[in-house]
């Protein structure tokens, strides 16, 4: 949709704050999603929310006093608290791209049981499941209004 | 310029389609322009990975959001509720659910049986036999014997219960209250030349296995066979007329922005409650300064939407997910009026499977319910696949405040003004929807659900566009006739959601449908005895 793309200032900044809002797990066996290959969809992703993305970050520079990236971990941890808080609009923008990009990652679907792959063509199995439970609504004199 | 067509029709969609195939067997020349363009099965968004994510680009419901060459934009900024729509070959029926109950008898009858609102000029004996050949057209799956209904029988079995229809289906019982396998416009199994619905879960933004009804795999193909032309990337800007008030065609830009007058015999409008009202608004001529077919004033008033109220909670195991058509049951329990409940008519509860895994990131993020950090990943593996939702459908009574009008300033990409809605959900409704929060919040504590969330109402549920141009006997009273002719010119014709009267409560394209082929076969009468533009 846009042609705009962050300055290499935003880039370090998303990427961190991508780190902070889903970090990579040794219980889970998750990269993050600052991790290189997902942080480079979420670039590529950005697309409608390109704009959305650049205000939150220039919010982001704000609380931050200069680059969020460049902050030691307890300052970043409550920058990002606050704006958590308070960046709104813009904010869930670009949180949307880091998730919708995170959660399609091989890695990251492999460990919640999913497979990689499309819908189509192979689509998925879903039980018929137990139709003697329609029993007692099928006994059910009739409900409509006669008009 | 270009051949002189008999009948013109604009919009492909649910009701255009009908239409168009309906009238087709006249043999009249007929033409349908529409703005978009056909999809192909290969670009829906379950053919990639990306699949979820395109929900929120090219494949987002918002016309807005997804902003397509093809799109027009909407002012909704005065509207809690969002229009959301398709338009291309088949309209909104490309990213509909295929949620597909018919209206009540009730639904036809509001003011006498409640007091509220207008009868219908029609009712639904009436529309039982439209109803059973859109079924057959557009194939139907679902199970005869439901006691919310007039015994009908859907061509095609039902979806499967699931893990979550099961829950469902326990726990309403366990309150004694109706429940039912939908209707759904879903092959489920090989359907006239379709194949059958494999769970691929994501539905709305189109069916890449074409068991999804949509209008461009159902009627376009045998209207076009019948000899139906369709004429795609064609945006109508006005419907002309002349000194004697009969409408003479159309003129529309072509993909190059190119203008063209298409003349006709006589006009059929199917652009939908939000398209219709707009092109009919700027149709505006010497003898319609309001815009054509407007000398009630009322077109574009009584926009009723549905407001929708999402409740979900969540339960301690894993069940489908979003495997399988998101929607599959639906209850009745609340539909006809209890004034004992503090407001009259009534609502449908929409019961769904769950969501994917990114819809269930974000929509638990916006939620507050998943936080960033370390425990990002257990709280998230605790919501995934365990969610269990459901739907209020309220019905909206028609008020004229709520209402089309044309924006001032808003364009699309041919300089034609855009709609522009400006809508408040009424008391009556706002009480239908607390009502069902409640009553959903039981079924889920049933079901073993906790945990509860609501979204009321659905902010991008502005789906079901109703009530803008409205059926009627009185020309003061309503735009079009009993049988869709519009009251001012007598050629013209509307066939979509916008000539409803009141919303009832329940998805309207089946009975959408089941009216445009009503209106076909008026025309078809009266084209036989000569009486059509009487
Ligand atoms: C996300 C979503 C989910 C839905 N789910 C359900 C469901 O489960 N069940 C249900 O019953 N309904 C559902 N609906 C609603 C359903 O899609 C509509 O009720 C139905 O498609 C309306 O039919 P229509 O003929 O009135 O208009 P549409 O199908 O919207 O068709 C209108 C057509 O007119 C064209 N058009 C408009 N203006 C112009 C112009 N000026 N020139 C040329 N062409 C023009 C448009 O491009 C479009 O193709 C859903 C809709 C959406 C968007």
């Amino acid at each position: 949709m846009t042609n705009e793309t962050l300055t290499d200032a935003e880039t370090r900044d998303l990427r961190a704050l991508a780190g902070v809002m889903i970090p990579a797990s040794i219980t889970y066996g998750v990269p993050g999603a600052d991790d290189p290959l997902i942080f480079d969809e979420i670039l590529r992703n950005l697309e409608r929310d390109t704009a959305d993305t650049r205000t939150a970050l220039r919010h982001l520079a704000e609380l931050s006093g200069g680059a969020f990236a460049d902050l030691a971990p307890d300052r970043r941890a409550e920058v990002s608290a606050r704006f958590k808080q308070e960046g709104g609009a813009p904010l869930f923008s670009l949180n949307r791209v880091v998730l919708l990009c995170y959660y399609r990652d091989d890695r990251v679907m492999r460990s919640l049981g999913q497979e990689p792959r499309p819908p189509f063509p192979k689509g998925h199995v879903v039980e018929q499941g137990d139709w003697s439970l329609l029993d007692p609504v099928r006994q059910r004199a009739p409900m409509w209004r006669r008009a | 310029m270009l051949d002189k067509v008999d009948v013109l029709i604009i919009g492909s969609g649910a009701s255009g389609a009908a239409v168009a195939w309906s009238l087709a067997d006249t043999k009249m020349r007929i033409l349908c322009l529409e703005q978009g363009d056909w999809v192909k099965p290969t670009d829906y968004p379950t053919n990639g990975r990306n699949w979820e994510a395109r929900l929120f680009s090219d494949f987002a419901i918002n016309p807005n959001r997804r902003a397509r060459e093809t799109d027009y934009p909407i002012n909704d900024a005065n509207s809690p509720v969002k229009v959301v729509n398709f338009n291309g070959v088949g309209g909104s029926t490309i990213m509909y659910t295929a949620h597909y109950p018919r209206l009540h008898p009730s639904d036809f009858r509001v003011k006498t049986l409640d007091g509220v609102a207008e009868d219908w000029p029609v009712d639904y004996q009436t529309l039982e036999p439209y109803f059973a050949e859109n079924d057959r057209m557009m194939g139907v799956a679902g199970l005869a014997g439901d006691p919310a209904y007039p015994l009908h029988h859907p061509p095609m079995p039902p979806l499967p219960l699931g893990k979550s229809g099961q829950r469902f289906g326990k726990a309403l019982n366990s309150l004694g209250w109706h429940w039912w396998p939908s209707d759904s416009a879903i092959a489920t199994v090989e359907y006239d030349g379709r194949a059958p619905c494999i769970n691929l879960g994501h539905c709305t933004p189109g069916c890449a296995q074409g068991a999804k009804a949509s209008t461009d795999i159902t009627y376009w193909p045998a209207a076009i066979r019948a000899g139906v032309e369709l004429r795609t990337r064609a945006r109508v800007r006005e419907i002309t007329t002349d000194e004697t008030g009969m409408a003479t065609g159309a003129i529309y830009y072509d993909a190059e922005g190119q203008e063209h007058f298409q003349p006709a015999e006589m006009v059929i409008v199917a652009c939908n409650g939000v398209g219709t009202p707009r092109l009919l608004l700027n149709s505006v001529s010497g003898r319609f300064p309001n815009g054509i077919a407007n000398s009630s004033g009322l077109v574009g008033k009584n926009l009723m939407f549905h407001p929708f109220a999402l409740t979900y909670g969540y339960v301690d195991e894993p069940l489908d997910g979003n495997h399988g058509p998101p929607l599959n049951l639906w209850s009745q329990e609340f539909y006809e009026t209890d004034r004992s409940r503090g407001f009259v008519r009534g609502y449908t509860l929409q019961l769904h499977r769950g969501t994917g895994s990114i819809v269930e990131a974000i929509t638990s993020t916006a939620a507050g319910r998943l936080p960033w950090g370390e425990d990002h990943h257990k709280v998230y593996r605790s919501l995934l696949n365990r969610r269990l939702a459901m739907s209020t459908i309220t019905e909206d009574l028609p008020e004229e405040h709520n209402r089309v009008t044309l924006d001032p300033v808003l364009k699309d990409s041919n300089g034609i003004p855009a709609p522009k809605i400006d809508y408040t959900i009424g008391e009556n409704t706002r009480k239908m929807m607390e009502h069902g929060i409640a009553r959903s919040k039981e079924i889920l504590t049933a079901a073993g659900a906790t945990g509860f969330g609501v979204e009321a109402p659905i902010m991008n549920g502005g789906w079901h566009l109703m009530g803008t141009a409205r059926m009627g006997t009185d020309p003061e009273r309503s735009v079009v006739n009993e049988w869709g002719r519009s009251h001012d010119v007598k050629n013209l014709f509307i066939v979509d959601g916008s000539i409803w009267v009141t919303s009832g409560g329940v998805n309207p394209t089946s009975t959408i449908q089941a009216l445009a082929l009503y209106i076909a076969d008026n025309i078809k009468q009266r084209l036989a005895n000569a009486t059509l533009f009487d």
